[in-house]
């Protein structure tokens, strides 16, 4: 199918095979068991009270309250044990979470309505300790959700590490596994294999991708005593080296070394949900204790003192805290999906809204990767070039290539057509030689860097000149991002000229050019501790530390798997624009967020002073949560723009 | 108030029948990834007959 559409010329990329894959997620299953269990626990309860409140008199509502235990209290045991478990972890760390206050209420509420009933008490909070857990596992269900399993940008990379290798020795050729080699072993890699070691070249003359390194998609032409990089792709002809790095010393274990450095070296976001729990937990509980000792001492009645406490501890439950900020992260993320970005991990939402930095790779993000054939000569011309090309995968052959299919011109008969390592490939028509390649080879008279030629037997060689053509949707997207005040760099592995030739296009003028993986890693490092909020866009095995150490990170669809691990964004289609769109929708969801934590105290002020004064019945704590919950999750879910 | 000892095992009963229906259709995958079946249309497949 994809290559159905790429014959009519549109650029179509796999869904995501990799994070659509089902994985069986128990962690999401066990949230879902427990969320129904408290669900429908609620829902029999809730029906009970309601005859309860409706006024049953002494046998029956004593009857009512033990149906209510008998469902309650198992259903909360199986649903919030997971509360209880965290609540446990923090106190034993000697911290408080969001986790303790819950835990505390739930547990104050069903132990306290048990020993209620058991004396024939008129007051139980069951309804209340069940909805409670019903709401705190809907918010914790969201928040999963909005967490796609993470994977390791590191192991994509060790992926390109050759397994086995072909060692030549004096008298044999032996296959052995890359790891034995040694220093000093001559190695022999075929067309399409990527290099086992770090080495000396041996071959006179070999094409060699290295975009891992450079990001930069047109192979180098290398020649004998050139040194080579593990992990790079022999194209054309094979290459014999002479490994001086093997196995743990090799630049792509290295690389991976610091990619996954980058990956642990990241520090734990704290979410405004995680900020604003590390006050309120604390005051909440001052403010239960508080009541629970007032109480206590003003009337000497400890069951009225408790009664008091525990209502408090379910009006001021941080249901709005635990609900509101996954729910609105899961409306924005919904709102992201269909404006074409997929959120990989839960936090890039609020990350993404903080930012005041872009930085972008060149090759592959702001251009397509794919040049463009800009000048040519007349269509016998190009239609002989496009024959010539056929033998070749240089991205210029390619070009070439679709620049004749485009104006449907059929190819010329060639016979003897190869491809010479280094130079570009010759053959014969009608009786003449006629060669397609690089500029020193067809002894063209201009010296131009990113040209092509094809020379007819001798006669003066004809220029292809080719352009990097842009990606869809960057000039709108930097004049965006400009236009908002937000400050845009290029940073990228190519030459300076290639570099600065497309920032201008753009109108971008902090460029670094000729930068290794580590070096884009030291200087996003610097402009973290410049105190700037770094978006990183890249899509190269070269940007892959980089995009682990940026603030927040976006890999376009065309990135490699690579790539689209280490970043915390995917986009979903070929088009840049959407980044402007996200940014703006992170930053109303941030607003929504901080919207809701006022509703939610606006609650708490009105019903936390009538819990005090100990006019709370069970029918207005639970009234007061249901609808603060309620009330954040609906203003949640109203449309994030 | 008799009526009650017969009225609350009836909706104690249709509320575990619910919970027992939503735990059937949570067990067989009917909520695992909602979003992969409308791009799977898109996807091909490796072996096409």
């Amino acid at each position: 199918m994809i290559a159905a559409l790429a014959s009519i010329g549109r650029n179509a990329q796999a869904p995501y095979s990799d994070l659509l894959a089902t994985e069986s997620d128990a962690a999401g299953h066990d949230l879902l068991v427990a969320l129904s269990v408290a669900g429908f626990a609620m829902m029999n309860v809730m029906l009970l009270s309601v005859s309860v409140w409706s006024g049953a008199e002494a046998s029956t509502r004593e009857f009512l309250h033990w149906v209510s235990a008998a469902i309650a209290l198992p259903a909360v045991a199986f649903s919030a044990r997971s509360f209880f478990r965290a609540g446990l972890r923090a106190l034993r760390s000697g911290q408080l979470n969001m986790d303790v206050p819950i835990a505390v209420a739930i547990a104050l509420a069903a132990g306290m309505s048990l020993y209620e009933t058991a004396y024939g008490g008129q007051h139980a909070y069951f309804d209340a300790a069940l909805s409670l857990t019903f709401f705190l596992l809907l918010g914790r269900y969201l928040d999963h959700r909005t967490r796609l399993a993470a994977r390791s940008a590191a192991k994509e990379l060790s992926a390109l590490e050759a397994s086995t290798a072909v060692r030549l020795t004096d008298d044999k050729d032996e296959i052995v596994d890359a790891e034995d080699l040694k220093p000093g072993d001559r190695v022999r890699v075929a067309p399409g294999m990527r290099l086992p070691v770090d080495g000396v070249v041996e071959t006179e003359i070999g094409d060699l991708d290295r975009s891992h390194l450079t990001g930069e998609a047109l192979p180098e032409t290398i020649r004998a005593g050139d040194l080579v990089e593990s992990g790079a792709m022999v194209l054309t002809a094979p290459l014999i080296i002479r490994a001086t790095a093997v196995g743990a010393d090799t630049s792509l274990r290295s690389m991976a070394e610091m990619v996954s450095a980058a990956e642990a070296g990241r520090a734990k976001y704290a979410t405004l949900a995680d900020r604003a729990a590390k006050i309120y937990a604390p005051a909440v509980h001052i403010l239960a204790l508080a009541a629970f000792l007032y109480w206590m001492l003003a009337t000497g009645d400890t069951r009225n003192a408790v009664s008091v406490a525990v209502a408090v501890l379910i009006i001021t439950c941080p249901c709005a805290l635990a609900l509101a900020a996954p729910a609105v992260a899961t409306a924005a993320a919904g709102a992201l999906f269909r404006q074409g970005l997929l959120l990989k991990r839960g936090d890039a939402l609020e990350r993404l809204a903080e930012v005041d930095t872009v930085v972008f790779d060149k090759t592959g993000t702001l251009t397509s990767g794919e040049p463009r054939l800009v000048a040519r000569p007349d269509d016998e011309a190009l239609a002989l070039a496009a024959a010539l090309a056929q033998a070749s995968a240089h991205p210029f052959s390619k070009a070439i290539r679709r620049a004749a299919e485009v104006n449907s011109l059929s190819l010329p008969k060639l016979s003897d057509l190869k491809e010479l390592p280094g130079s570009g490939v010759q053959a014969t028509w009608s009786g003449k030689l006629v060669r397609l390649g690089s500029t020193e080879w067809t002894d063209a008279s201009e010296r131009n860097g990113a040209a092509a030629w094809l020379q007819i037997g001798l006669d003066q060689p004809v220029k292809f000149d080719f352009e990097e053509t842009l990606r869809a949707g960057v000039l709108p997207l930097v004049a965006g991002l400009l236009a908002d005040g937000i400050d845009v760099k290029i940073m990228t592995g190519d030459a300076k000229t290639a570099a600065l030739k497309i920032a201008d296009q753009l109108g971008i003028a902090d460029v670094r050019s000729d930068l290794k993986p580590e070096d884009k890693v030291e200087h996003l490092t610097n402009l973290k501790n410049e105190g700037r909020r770094v978006l990183m866009i890249g899509d190269g095995l070269n940007d892959a530390a980089a995009l682990n150490t940026a603030h927040v990170s976006i890999a376009p669809a065309s990135a490699l798997d690579c790539a689209r691990a280490a970043s915390d964004i995917v986009l979903l289609g070929d088009d840049l624009r959407p980044v402007i769109s996200a940014m703006k929708t992170s930053r109303a969801a941030q607003r929504r967020i901080i919207e809701n934590f006022s509703i939610a105290i606006g609650y708490n002020l009105i019903a936390v002073p009538i819990a005090l004064v100990g006019a709370a019945t069970p029918l207005i704590a639970v009234l007061a949560m249901s609808l603060s919950s309620i009330s954040v999750s609906l203003n949640a879910i109203r449309g994030v723009r | 108030m008799t009526i009650l000892l017969l009225l609350v095992p009836v909706a104690v009963f249709l509320g575990f029948a619910g919970l027992a229906a939503f735990l059937w259709a949570l067990r067989s995958g009917q909520f695992e990834d909602a979003e992969r079946q409308g791009w799977r249309v898109l996807i091909d497949d490796d072996d096409p007959d």
